[in-house]
């Protein structure tokens, strides 16, 4: 990781795997392996990773919700397999694996089978763009955050091809209100978010994280200015409904569609609706988490990289601890309001999202640009 | 092209296809789907999210119970009881006991209708937690369902105790109870009692006012006065509508005449307090409120029971005068009628039952259209029905 920082900034190729692909560089090879075959390597290994955070983050947090359910609602959860139930992650997969992957007889076919792929793989780019510390990252991204709002946003698409796929009039429900759910909530949550990127002044979010480093790595931007609570409570609103979580969970509601767009899925084409679900709450949270409440940024990393300097191996795992942290404590968050509220009726949902987010965000963004110019006049800006 | 004269469709209405270029969705709601609670099927119109005709079909649990009540001899009916409302197998068996014993004209002990009054009223509870609970579910909140099924689990060791069953009870026999209440099951029941009307609290600041469930319900599902008597309908969602009827005080029997005269219940009515009368708040709300009645009702009839028999001195092989008994009970979906024809045999010549689910699903049908898709879930967990009553 420190070999990226040696490079020259001219040769710097703004991407995580550099350290891995001079690593493999430096290794003796057969003379057949042609020199592309490194690079190559090298990305292939930083897919390797980017998919495996996703796949633990998404098995945590399935296990986090089991366990957070049933201790809100008087129960343990699971307590067998492993320690509290921790391998029941693993159980599911293998079950889910196992299970027989039905195609409903009137379905398109094409449409059924790339429906989860694309929702997946979506999510996976998105992956790409979070960044895991300061310097260990797979693709420092300008337009980090963009990537990540737009490559999220395309998983509703794989959610109405699966709708309409499936030859379900309950499966196209599903997929109509998550339709017009995602294009009421991607408003506020784009202008919301408008905020602290005005604050910051990058859409890259190892610069955003960086910004929040002062008062002992507690300078947030949550803190810095009053219009940021209310923008906050409006992005995680529009986050909520964003990725299908209750109390804005309409594309599923168990209780009216049946299983909303994913009726007809089963084994393990459905669970990659899930992994989609859980990835999307955890990259979110962590994109909260960056630009809200200090990204890597926090008294740990402040006092690992007074001690170790900036750069060090602990001060780079310290700032991945952190982010992590934060993205599980915004997941706990999600858990909490969706086993504590009721469902929303869609045309409150519309409702919320045109009449009250948007106008709200926008006033947001006013006031904070007026605080802005006023409070921080020749302060930093 | 129109269709031929006299062809509708299945919700009853015309259908034009003039120039129409969009069409209805017929959807089926059921007979597997969340929201039916049971296995009933409801056959929706839809334009997008507008319901705009809907059909209950039954059938699917259909067990011949009234059928089979003229085969079987007057004791061995009761088991069948349990089975139409099992939710409340307490007070359908003391239904079609109390008919039994209208037609037999026998002296029922004290102690015994004391333990049926307890019983009925704890079932009540029990029922009614079950009514919120899943109603909760319906509108997406599933925590307060397993709040509930806390004392629910209780209520129903309470029951295991007595009579070692945990739903079908057949407890309540003709002439009186099956037995004596065990050491300590008096006593227990009264914690129980301290300890629900803490929970209720709980319940009632988590479901009832949340925000979100008030929006859900309120305005929504609105049985006019009207309406509530032109459907025949009873219980609570009668009540609802403010509607001040139950037979538990205008028809007593048992002993609850003489608990209402001592002050001891209220029958708590819709208020329109978050809409307008007669939503489905206002239903849900005469649920919850009724549960703390019958806690009250559990403590009067605590504090004056006495030791003494049980059940009344009836032979094994019963044969009943001949004549025919109406009894109706109030139920906890309203009011369960049992109609007795003997002979003077050993078998019923007709049993019929009037189930209070049946009645209150036919207002459905004039409910739902107009109203959106989530609506309609949130109406049809509002009726609270039980499949196997409806069908029986």
């Amino acid at each position: 990781m420190v070999l990226h920082q040696s490079l020259p900034e001219s040769e710097k190729l703004k991407s995580g795997t550099n350290w891995l692909n001079e690593f493999l560089g430096t290794l003796w090879r057969p003379d057949f392996v042609p020199d592309w075959a490194v690079p190559l390597t090298a990305v292939m290994v930083g897919v390797g990773i980017v998919l495996a955070i996703a796949s633990l983050a998404t098995m945590f947090s399935t296990w986090l919700e089991r366990k957070v359910s049933g201790h809100i609602q008087c129960r343990y959860g699971p307590m067998r397999v492993g320690w509290h139930g921790f391998l029941v992650p693993l159980a599911d997969g293998v079950k889910l694996l196992l299970k027989e992957d039905m195609i409903p007889k009137g379905a398109d076919r094409v449409l059924f089978v790339l429906a989860p792929a694309l929702v997946m793989s979506s999510i996976l780019g998105a992956m790409v763009a979070f960044p895991l510390s300061h310097e260990f990252f797979f693709a420092d991204l300008d337009l980090g955050v963009f990537m990540i709002l737009a490559l999220s946003s395309t998983t509703t698409i794989g959610v109405v091809m699966a709708g309409w796929s499936s030859n379900s009039k309950w499966s196209l429900y599903g997929s109509m209100r998550e339709a017009a759910q995602v294009v009421a909530y991607e408003i506020p949550l784009g202008i919301s978010l408008l905020v602290p990127l005005m604050v910051a002044g990058s859409f890259n979010l190892i610069e955003i994280s960086e910004a929040q480093a002062g008062w002992f790595g507690m300078h947030w931007f949550i803190f810095r200015n009053p219009f940021m609570i209310p923008a906050f409570i409006i992005f995680f609103i529009a986050v909520l409904a964003e990725m299908k979580r209750a109390p804005f969970d309409l594309p599923e509601t168990e209780s009216e569609l049946v299983a909303g767009f994913m009726t007809e899925y089963s084994g393990i084409r459905w669970s990659f609706f899930f992994f989609e679900e859980y990835t999307a709450m955890f990259l979110f949270s962590c994109v909260t988490a960056f630009f809200f409440f200090g990204g890597f940024e926090g008294p740990p990393t402040h006092f690992a990289a007074q001690v170790f300097g900036e750069g060090h191996l602990v001060h780079q795992l310290t700032a991945f601890l952190t982010i992590a942290v934060k993205g599980f404590a915004g997941v706990f968050l999600m858990m909490w309001v969706r086993w504590t509220l009721p469902r929303v009726r869609i045309d409150q949902v519309m409702t919320m999202g045109y009449k009250y987010l948007t106008p709200l965000a926008l006033a947001c963004v006013l006031g904070a640009g007026v605080f802005e110019v006023l409070w921080h006049w020749g302060v930093d800006a | 092209m129109t269709l031929p004269e006299g062809a509708t469709t299945a919700t009853g209405e015309r259908e034009y296809l003039v120039d129409v270029r969009t069409q209805d969705m017929e959807v089926n709601m059921g007979p597997q789907h969340p929201a039916t609670h049971g296995v009933m099927k409801i056959l929706i119109r839809c334009n997008g999210e507008l319901v705009t005709g809907a059909q209950p079909q039954l059938g699917f649990l259909h067990r011949c119970a009234e059928k089979i009540g003229e085969n079987v001899e007057w004791l061995q009916y009761l088991p069948y009881t349990d089975r139409y409302d099992y939710l409340a197998a307490m007070n359908n068996n003391l239904g079609y006991s109390m008919a039994v014993e209208a037609l037999m004209d026998i002296e029922i002990p004290r102690r015994a209708e004391m333990i049926r009054v307890i019983c009925a009223e704890l079932n009540r509870i029990g029922s009614h937690l079950i009514a919120i609970g899943t109603y909760g579910i319906d509108l997406g909140a599933f925590t307060p369902f397993l709040y509930m099924f806390r004392e629910r689990e209780w209520m129903m060791a309470l029951f295991e105790k007595i009579c070692g069953a945990r739903l079908t009870y057949s407890y309540i026999r003709i002439g009186g109870v099956f037995n004596d209440a065990p050491p300590g099951w008096l006593s227990e029941v009264e914690r129980f009692c301290d300890t629900f009307e803490k929970a209720w609290r709980e319940y009632y600041d988590l479901l009832m006012m949340n925000q979100i469930f008030i929006k859900r319900t309120a305005d929504v599902g609105v049985i006019p006065r009207e309406m509530a008597l032109d459907f025949g309908l009873t219980g609570p969602m009668l009540r609802g509508s403010a509607i001040d009827w139950d037979i538990r005080r205008d028809m007593p029997y048992s002993i609850y005449g003489e608990i209402w005269e001592d002050g001891a219940f209220k029958i708590p009515l819709g208020s329109g307090e978050m809409g307008t009368l007669g939503d489905c708040w206002d239903r849900a709300w005469v649920r919850i409120t009724e549960m703390m009645e019958s806690v009250k009702i559990v403590r009067w009839c605590l504090d004056r029971i006495e030791p003494g028999p049980v059940i009344a001195d009836i032979p094994k092989v019963l044969r009943v005068p001949a004549g025919e008994a109406y009894v109706g009970i109030e139920n906890p979906r309203g009011e369960l009628g049992h109609y007795l024809l003997s002979d003077g045999g050993k078998i019923p010549l007709r049993c019929r039952v009037r189930g209070p689910s049946f009645s209150n699903l036919a207002v459905l049908e004039a409910l739902l259209p107009g109203t959106l898709l989530a609506d309609a879930v949130a109406i049809i967990g509002s009726t609270d029905i039980v499949v196997g009553e409806t069908d029986r």
